[in-house]
């Protein structure tokens, strides 16, 4: 259960983590200076189990994985977001970031709502709204990889062949 | 039967592939640069296990190179260790890595080839499958030689006609990307076909493939044909025969059609990519810093029809003007041909080569309130130093003559065609 912070359209990597700050690899270092142009305090306030609400195209723009690593150091519990960059779908999936879509609930869920979201079955529930959606399931290859946790235990006990 | 996209995954697969399945390929090379190469061996170590094929592998030096600060300087010691340590052989850094993936002949046609680097989509141009992954991802690709996709469905577009002087690929592409915005082709494969692509040399192809990346495609493909092999044959080290590849009855899911005839040059405005207007709607506009350079636009031919315009003016003393050859093979030819001679007289500065100001790490940050008119493919927010600051895009015409000028400028009025 957590805060939602909200976001608009298109953010690009450049937004979620400016590159002169991707010198490091550390997810805590990153998370210092995550969407430290657009939304500063963010870095400053966000609590473990909040929740990042966003419109259609999150994440475009480079294949920093540094943006969804310094998203996720930052404690936050899942992106919820109207649709997804191809770089930045597959860089979350493949570190363990849990990503929902929905773009009603990308829409409807106001800054500040106190969001309750089971990454896993895919629901999202605002409190204060009292409106559940249920985001788009994950195709069952993905499924895999985000079940394990990431492609890095997924290939600790499998082949990639296992995917498909 | 299939599109580009299809007919090289089908090649590679040794099956027929069509869009929506789910493949696993093997992948020709595995690209990846100074910026993205420390979390794939942090990736790699977790693994545990081996790498598959070290030959491989491709690591570039080009983001922030010669390291600018001591963070950058450490991350490249740790690359060139795990280089030694691995016997990792395929290493560069006298130029940005999409370039030198071109040169060393890295890029041929139907090869299947990933990169740490968004504009890995570039190497499309050769009829090559390029695209951008992240670095866990190549890490995975180093330890397996395979990556997995889902076989993209494909937009074609359609360019007819003959571009007026003045006109460029950069802004026929910006153009496009306007039209179709920044996820106009998330997830698409993006073919691009007509008279106009087939009439156009090489530098000006890979125009099209690299900036597909910012309407969101997986990939951006031309069909390699006589221009493509005369390229790849003098102009590069990768050894015939190619890999024949083209479409075969392919089913388009949706087909985009333009026409260049009537086109002007084109700027994408501050802050995105498809913010593209008319040059002529925002001449004027003053310009604290020109950036000509990168994967885009840093190429020999590039820096011609700037030293075209720019010989005999000088750049407007307030306009700080960069000039980013985007490898050491470029720069050299610039030199022979005094290129670099007649942008030194017109109080320009070189820089070094690889990616530079591009990415706001070092060689021509910008401070907040400042603008930039660059040759990039991107105007991000904040992406050349100061959030407070602006970016333009456009050809390198037109970052010439805004040098000049020292405000957004009409370049045709420079090339005698107004």
């Amino acid at each position: 259960m957590g805060k939602a912070w909200k976001f608009g359209e298109n953010l690009n990597t450049d937004e979620i983590i400016p590159a002169r700050y991707n010198l490091t690899i550390e997810p805590k270092e990153l998370a210092k200076n995550v969407f430290c142009e657009i939304k500063p305090d963010y870095a400053r306030f966000v609590k473990p189990g909040d929740v990042i609400v966003a419109g259609n195209n999150f994440g475009c723009g480079s294949s920093r994985e540094h943006a969804p690593v310094a998203i996720k150091g930052s404690g936050a519990a899942c992106v919820i977001a109207a649709s997804y960059a191809r770089i930045f779908f597959r860089n979350s999936i493949n570190i363990g970031l849990p990503i929902l879509e929905s773009p009603e609930a990308a829409a409807e869920i106001m800054e500040g709502d106190d969001v309750e979201v089971d990454p896993a079955a895919g629901i999202i529930l605002d409190r204060t709204s009292g409106k559940t959606y249920q985001a788009r399931p994950l195709p069952p290859f993905v499924l895999k990889i985000a079940e394990a946790g990431g492609i890095v235990n997924f290939l600790k006990n499998h082949d990639l062949e296992e995917l498909l | 039967m299939g599109t580009l996209v299809e007919e090289i995954f089908s090649q590679k697969a040794g099956r027929k592939v069509e869009a929506g399945e789910i493949v696993l390929l093997d992948v020709d090379f595995i690209m990846s640069h100074d910026n993205t190469t420390p979390l794939a061996i942090k990736a790699f170590r977790e693994i545990g296990k081996p790498i598959f094929d070290k030959n491989k592998i491709v690591i570039s030096f080009d983001h922030a190179y010669p390291a600018p600060n001591m963070q950058a300087a450490e991350n490249q010691k740790k690359i060139t260790d795990f280089m030694k340590e691995q016997g990792i052989k395929h290493f560069y850094h006298q130029g940005i890595c999409h370039q030198v993936m071109i040169e060393e002949g890295y890029v041929t046609p139907g090869a299947v080839i990933v990169g740490g680097d968004s504009h890995s989509n570039t190497y499309g141009a050769f009829g090559a499958f390029g695209t951008g992954f992240g670095s866990t991802e190549i890490g995975v690709a180093w330890v397996t030689g395979k990556a997995w996709f889902r076989t993209p469905e494909t937009i074609l577009i359609r360019i007819e006609g003959k571009a007026p002087p003045g006109v460029y690929a950069k802004d026929v592409m910006l153009s496009i990307a306007g039209l179709m915005g920044m996820d106009g082709a998330t997830y698409k494969s993006v073919e691009f076909i007509g008279s106009y692509i087939d009439a156009l040399p090489m530098h000006e192809r890979i125009i099209f493939p690299n900036i597909s990346t910012e309407i969101g495609a997986k990939c951006g493909l031309i069909t390699p044909d006589a221009t493509t092999l005369a390229f790849l044959e003098k102009q590069t080290r990768a050894a015939p025969p190619f890999k024949s590849i083209r479409p075969d009855h392919p089913h388009y899911e949706q087909v985009i059609d333009i026409d260049v005839s009537a086109l002007t040059p084109q700027v994408a405005c501050h802050p995105d990519v498809d913010h593209v207007k008319p040059l002529p709607e925002i001449e004027g506009l003053p310009i604290d810093e020109v950036f000509i350079g990168t994967c885009t636009n840093g190429r020999y031919e590039d820096l011609e029809v700037a030293a075209a315009i720019l010989k005999g003016h000088k750049v407007n003393p307030f306009t700080r003007t960069i000039i980013t050859p985007a490898s050491v093979i470029v720069y050299q030819k610039a030199l022979k041909n005094g290129l670099i001679d007649i942008f030194h007289e017109a109080g320009c500065t070189i820089g070094v080569v690889g990616c530079g100001a591009c990415i706001g790490r070092h060689g021509g940050l910008l401070a907040p309130g400042e603008r930039a008119f660059t040759t990039m493919n991107r105007n991000f927010i904040g992406r050349m130093g100061s959030a407070e600051s602006e970016i333009y895009l456009g050809s390198p015409a037109a970052a010439a003559a805004t040098a000049i000028e020292g405000k957004i400028a009409d370049p045709r009025r420079y090339q005698e065609v107004l």
